[in-house]
This record gives C-alpha cells, sequence and structure tokens, in this order.
C-alpha cells in the first residue's frame, strides 16, 4: 500500500528523522534499571539459561584451545554473543524452528544438544549426523528443530521467510527464528526475505546479531544507515533494537517478537547489538583489525558476567556453583572430546547417498570405481580403506537414524 | 480423450496436484488471480485461496529461498520463475542450497518436495533474455533434477511425477510449443518416470538424441533422412540430470551412430557431456564421431534468430555427415 499524501513543499527525508533506541533492562552490575519492562524470569528458567551460556563459553574455549592444538581443523566462537543467543532461543517454544548462521551454538546447548553430539560433528566422525561432510560448527538436528547450517550468508533468511509461512499454513501456532549477522545483512537474501515475509505475512522473527565487525570489516563500512534496525520501516514490519549482551532485554524482546509473530502472523526484526569477543574463527586474528583497548572496554560489557550479577543479587547463583559448574564442564568437554576423536570416519559408501533419496546407477558406478581404486591404492586412502575393511566395517551407517526423530 | 495443449496440460496437471495434496503450493510472479503470464497457472488462485496460490514481489532469489524453506517444513512448493533467462538471480538458492539440503544435513532436512517451473527456449522473437536453455549449468549440479517436456501429453506426466519425487527437480517448460504443441491427453492423474529416455522412433543408421522443443525438429530432419534412405533412431531424454546413460548407449552399441541436438550454446553445452560419456561406453562401436548440432557460442540473438536455431535442415545435414563419414 503507497500513501497518498500531498504536499507543495519540495522537501527531501533523509532519514534522520527516524531514531531508534537500544531497549535496556539490566545495567552491567546486574541491577534492573528503574521502571524497565523486565521479563517474568523463573528461576529455573534463568537456570537453565545461565548453564546454557557458560556450556557455550566453556566448550568455545576448550575447542578453540584443542584447534589450536592441531586437534580440530577449524572453529568458531560464540564468546561475547551468549546472551543473544541463548536469550532469543530460550523466549521461544522448543518446538519452534531456528536457522542459524553458524556462530550460535548457544541455541543448540541450550535445547539440549549433548557435548558427544558437538565433538561427533566438529570431527566429522561416524556418528556426526551430517556424516562427515561439512567443516566444524555446521551443526544440525531434527529433533531439537535447528536447521543444518550452511556456509554461505544470508541463504537461511528467505528460507526462513518460507519455513514460517508452512507453520502458518500448518496452523500449528509455530514460528521460526532466524539468525544473521550484521554483515549478512547486506546480502540480497536479507531484502529479499524481509519483503517476502511482510507481503506473506509469516510469523518469522528475524534476529540480527550486529556483533560490530563481519571478520574484519567493521559496521561503518557495511551500511551508512542507523545500523539494520531502520530498513524494517521500508517493508513496513515491527522492529525492535536491543542491548544483545542484556540477558533480560534479549528474553523480554523476543518473547513479545514471538507473540506479534504467532498471534499476529506478522514479523518482526530485532537487532541485537553486541560485540564477537572472540576472532571471526580460528582462521582470523582480529590484531590487524582492531585494537585490545575496544577488546578490553567490551570485555567489561560481557554478558555472562552481567546475567551472574543479577543471579547472585537474587540468591539463584553463587561462585561455589560457578566454580563446580565450570569444572564440571570442562571435564565433560575433554571426556567428549578424546572419544569422539577416536570416532572411525563415515563409511566411504557416504559420500554418494542422500545426494539424491537414491543413489542412482551412474552415481553408484562412480562409487564401485572409486572402491576399486582405493583396493588397489589402501595406503593413499587411510579413512576409505579402513571403512573397505570388513574388520573395522561393522560401525558403517551407525548414525543413519540418529537426530533423526 | 480432450486435446489439450501445452499449458492446460501443465495447468491441469498442477489442478490436480493442488486438489490431491493441501501442501502443494503454487506462487510466482504474477501467478496468482492473473494465472501467469502464459496462463499457466490460470484459475488455481479461484479454486484453491490465495494461501496457496499467490503473487510474489520481483525477486528470484527470494522465490526460491521461500520455495526451499516451504520445502523443508513439509510444503510442496511448486514455485515458476517467469523466464529461464531470470532464473539467474536464485542461482545460489538454487546451487548451494537446493542441491545440497538433504546431502549436508545427513538426510535430516531436505527439499525434496521442490518444483520450480520454468518457461525455457527460443523461438518466440525474444531476444537474449526470452530465449535462453540453461540447462547444462544446473545439470552441473549434484542434487538437482533437471526435466524437460517435448508435448503436452509428457508435459502434465512429467510434472505430477516432479511435484511427488523425493528430489527438488527443475522443470523447464518449452515456451514456443506452450500453444503451439496440441495433443490428447488424459483427464485422469498419470506420472511418466523421471531419469528415464523414451526412444520415440526405432531405427537402425543412426541415432538422435534431443530434449523438448527440440524433438519435433529432430522429426522433420528424420523425414528428410528417411527419404535419403537412412533409419533414424530417436530418443528424447526427458530428464538432462540424471540423465539415462543405459538407453543411449544401448542404441549407440545398435546404430554406430550419435547426433545430439539442443539449442544451448555448444561449448559447455550437455551435447558434450553425452558425447563423452558415450564414446567411453561405445568406442568401438562407433562408425562416426558423435556430432553436435547446437546453438552458436553466442548470446542469443534476436533478428537473425533462426539463423541461430539449429533447425531441421542443420540436423539433417548432420545426419548425412554422420552416415557417411
Amino acid at each position: 500500500m503507497t500513501t497518498t499524501r500531498e504536499t507543495s513543499a519540495l522537501e527531501f527525508l533523509a532519514g534522520d528523522e527516524y531514531s531508534i533506541p537500544t531497549y535496556r533492562v539490566l545495567s552491567q552490575d546486574g541491577r534492573l534499571i528503574e521502571g524497565a519492562d523486565a521479563p517474568a524470569l523463573e528461576r529455573d528458567q534463568a537456570h537453565r539459561i545461565y548453564q546454557a551460556m557458560l556450556a557455550t563459553r566453556v566448550m568455545d574455549e576448550r575447542m578453540m584451545a584443542a584447534q589450536r592444538q592441531g586437534r580440530l581443523s577449524f572453529y568458531m566462537q560464540c564468546t561475547g554473543e551468549e546472551a543473544a543467543v541463548v536469550g532469543a532461543t530460550a523466549a521461544l517454544d522448543d518446538a519452534d524452528m531456528i536457522m542459524a548462521q553458524y556462530r550460535e551454538q548457544g541455541a543448540l546447548v541450550y535445547r539440549g544438544f549433548s557435548f558427544d553430539e558437538f565433538m561427533n560433528q566438529l570431527f566429522g566422525n561416524e556418528l556426526d549426523y551430517g556424516k562427515g561432510r561439512q567443516m566444524p560448527v555446521h551443526y544440525g538436528s531434527r529433533k531439537l528443530h535447528y536447521m543444518t547450517i550452511s556456509s554461505p550468508l544470508g541463504t537461511q533468511i528467505p528460507q526462513a521467510t518460507g519455513y514460517a509461512y508452512g507453520q502458518k499454513l500448518a496452523g500449528e501456532g509455530l514460528c521460526t527464528l532466524v539468525f544473521f549477522g550484521e554483515g549478512a545483512a547486506s546480502e540480497g537474501d536479507f531484502h529479499a526475505a524481509l519483503n517476502m515475509a511482510a507481503v506473506h505475512e509469516a510469523p518469522v522473527i528475524f534476529f540480527c546479531r550486529n556483533n560490530g565487525y563481519a571478520i574484519s570489516t567493521p559496521t561503518v563500512e557495511q551500511f551508512a544507515a542507523d545500523g539494520v534496525a531502520p530498513r524494517a520501516l521500508g517493508y513496513r514490519m515491527h522492529v525492535i533494537r536491543i542491548d544483545g549482551n542484556d540477558i533480560l532485554a534479549v528474553y523480554r524482546a523476543t518473547e513479545e517478537a514471538r507473540r506479534i509473530a504467532v498471534e499476529q502472523n506478522k514479523p518482526v526484526l530485532i537487532e541485537a547489538m553486541t560485540y564477537r569477543l572472540a576472532a571471526h574463527s580460528s582462521s582470523d586474528d582480529p590484531s590487524g583489525y582492531r585494537s585490545k583497548k575496544e577488546e578490553e572496554a567490551w570485555r567489561e560489557r560481557d554478558p555472562i558476567l552481567r546475567m551472574k550479577h543479577w543471579m547472585v543479587e537474587r540468591d539463584w547463583w553463587s561462585d561455589d556453583e560457578e566454580q563446580s559448574l565450570q569444572e564440571e564442564l570442562r571435564r565433560e568437554v575433554l571426556e567428549t572430546m578424546k572419544r569422539a576423536e577416536k570416532r572411525p570416519p563415515p563409511a566411504l559408501g557416504t559420500l554418494v547417498t542422500d545426494v539424491y533419496a537414491d543413489v542412482t546407477p551412474a552415481l553408484q558406478r562412480q562409487l564401485d570405481a572409486l572402491e576399486a581404486h582405493i583396493r588397489r591404492y589402501p595406503d593413499a586412502y587411510p579413512k576409505g580403506a579402513s571403512s573397505l575393511d570388513p574388520d573395522v566395517k561393522g560401525s558403517a551407517g551407525a548414525s543413519t537414524d540418529q537426530g533423526g526423530v | 480423450m480432450p486435446n489439450m495443449n501445452m499449458l492446460q496440460a501443465i495447468n491441469n496437471a498442477l489442478d490436480i496436484a493442488m486438489a490431491e495434496d493441501e501442501r502443494v503450493l503454487c506462487f510466482g510472479e504474477d501467478v496468482g488471480s492473473f494465472g501467469g503470464v502464459f496462463r499457466a497457472t490460470s484459475h488455481l488462485q479461484e479454486k484453491y485461496g490465495h494461501a496457496r496460490c499467490f503473487n510474489t514481489p520481483i525477486v528470484e532469489q527470494g522465490i526460491v529461498g521461500f520455495a526451499n524453506g516451504l520445502a523443508s517444513q513439509g510444503s510442496v512448493p511448486v514455485a515458476e520463475i517467469q523466464f529461464a533467462d531470470y532464473i539467474f538471480p536464485a542461482f545460489d538458492q538454487l546451487v548451494n542450497e537446493t542441491a545440497k539440503f538433504r546431502y549436508r544435513s545427513g538426510d535430516l532436512f531436505n527439499v525434496g518436495g521442490l518444483t520450480l517451473r520454468a518457461p525455457y527456449g527460443g523461438g518466440i522473437s525474444g531476444g537474449h533474455y526470452h530465449s535462453q536453455s540453461p540447462e547444462a549449468y544446473f545439470a552441473h549440479t549434484p542434487g538437482l533434477k533437471v526435466v524437460i517436456p517435448r508435448n503436452p501429453y509428457e508435459a502434465k506426466g512429467l510434472l505430477l511425477a516432479s511435484i511427488r519425487d523425493p528430489d527438488p527437480v527443475l522443470f523447464f517448460e518449452p515456451k514456443r510449443l506452450y500453444r503451439a504443441s496440441t495433443g490428447e491427453v488424459p483427464e485422469e492423474d498419470y506420472q511418466l518416470p523421471l531419469g528415464e529416455a523414451e526412444v520415440t522412433r526405432e531405427g537402425t543408421d543412426v541415432t538422435l538424441v534431443g530434449w523438448g522443443a527440440q524433438m519435433e525438429v529432430i522429426d522433420r530432419a528424420v523425414e528428410l533422412a528417411e527419404k535419403d534412405g537412412i533409419s533414424c533412431e530417436v530418443i528424447d531424454l526427458r530428464t538432462i540430470l540424471p540423465w539415462d546413460e543405459d538407453t543411449v548407449a544401448d542404441s549407440v552399441l545398435k546404430t554406430g551412430r550419435l547426433v545430439v541436438t539442443h539449442e544451448a550454446p555448444r561449448t559447455g553445452g550437455f551435447a558434450g557431456e553425452i558425447a563423452a560419456a558415450i564414446q567411453e561406453r561405445c568406442f568401438l562401436y562407433l562408425e562416426s564421431p558423435v556430432m553436435r548440432v547446437t546453438g552458436l557460442d553466442t548470446p542469443f540473438p534476436l533478428t537473425l534468430e533462426k539463423e541461430y536455431l539449429p533447425d531441421h535442415l542443420k540436423i539433417h545435414e548432420a545426419i548425412r555427415a554422420s552416415v557417411n563419414y
């Protein structure tokens, strides 16, 4: 719909007429800001959230260290963005679909993905649901309604619109939340997704993690506008900007966004202001493009610390509990990592399954030829050769029906 | 049995699919109340409502991204790209998403329910951007199926099979035949197999392979060749990916000669793949080199379209050259 109000004054709008504030509930020392619209978070729910944030932090630290030791090819940390990711997930129904970018493992931790499941994917072993086909951190879980990660930036955003439209037609009262960064929001897919969601009234929450950087590119080189949030107005979509390091603000805003999405079948854009405390990935070194001083300033605004202060203040958490949980988590990560790295790789045959629902004759011929070749040069292809060896073949295909539910 | 043109056959197939399964949705640019610029989706919105048949904004990457999401959710999207020439903004969604959805998730998720329809091909004075045949780009992408019908009967049966197939299908419709090609089409539901070529004419001297609008061009060339006393075997590939090597190889083992034709440019065209596969499987049986009759390696022209197209005369020449090699 286009408005037709007329004016005889020659007047251009520059966009500065709008200023989108940042919604915040919790100060850094864990106190509620006076008069703030805070969520009614129960103690058990707060514990579940806090423990998921802490578990994500611990896993990220250990796995980055493992990558540095050469045990893992690649890793990406959620560090600094745990409140944005876990808080948003916690405000959803556990059956709502989550389509993530790649830095949102906190959502999976919150929903109950086990360390064993994480490790199997990271090491691409025979139990990896993805059958060792994707780089580390490309998790997926059907039973936890978490779409398998795809590397290309922003492709999940219009898919979320479509998924949510299907949920609306199915009438189950569920929605889709899609995560992406402020850099990915420059992709054409972002604009396609938001416009289609508004036009087709899809119950989808677009959750932008504005973490300051797209690898090395700062936001000032990503967009000239006041962040990502103003774009929603162009699509006539509900929007809110929030302090992404404030767990209560994230939770409350997402809870309300979900209500709008599911009850009114309207999409919502949330721009969560946060900071990527870690490098982009294990292949990146931020010292080349940002200062230690800047990082330190954000470290003081650590979202986990802020929630901890709030929990301790309410007598819901203590340093003793913190220490024992951290120790337990570290031990569990190490144990599951050791288990996962010892497991054999997926069977050679998984190279050609799942390209189509059934293996085509041409693909079967290619696999047969490859097997024959590997049998002639087993030393050159140790992973494939071990899967052809009858003695180890018993483990082949062990992952076929896991996580499927 | 009623007589239908290809558009009516396609419309009839969509109608059957939507009536049978409420998860089937049809959408795209101008697809809603207007029924599509070619009218392939006529009356579907009236019959099945706005929620299941609707216009989208003009955003091909969005249409395919949206369709991927719907299919992964369990819906059965039949999306339309108005012209195959405009499929390229959606290339990433198709090649990196649609094609890899099942594989990358280890079969936790798939978009098998997706069918993407797009009119393709020349002969309608459409110039660069209403004439292209992009099948070879997608034939290079494992995980996609690429299907092209040659007449109304084939269009209905192959489209219904595509919609119900457990894998995503690109369904390219030869728009030159939309109204030009008519024939008997059963009212009832039927499917034709994907991944299977059809021998449409048996012969002994030379095998001709094509698909879509080229099939009637082949038939005209064959009429000329038969007058020369050359016996031609004609194969409609029907599915470009995964293609039916066995049927083509069996035929070439018999005839010893192969001519492949498509409208798309020669270099990197799908005829090259067929030629390579067939020489691997039939080398000692070949009496002459595999020949290709294709478009030129140029953008699709306008005024000189007739000169560009691989018509019956060019195919007839190739048949003679193959037999007299």
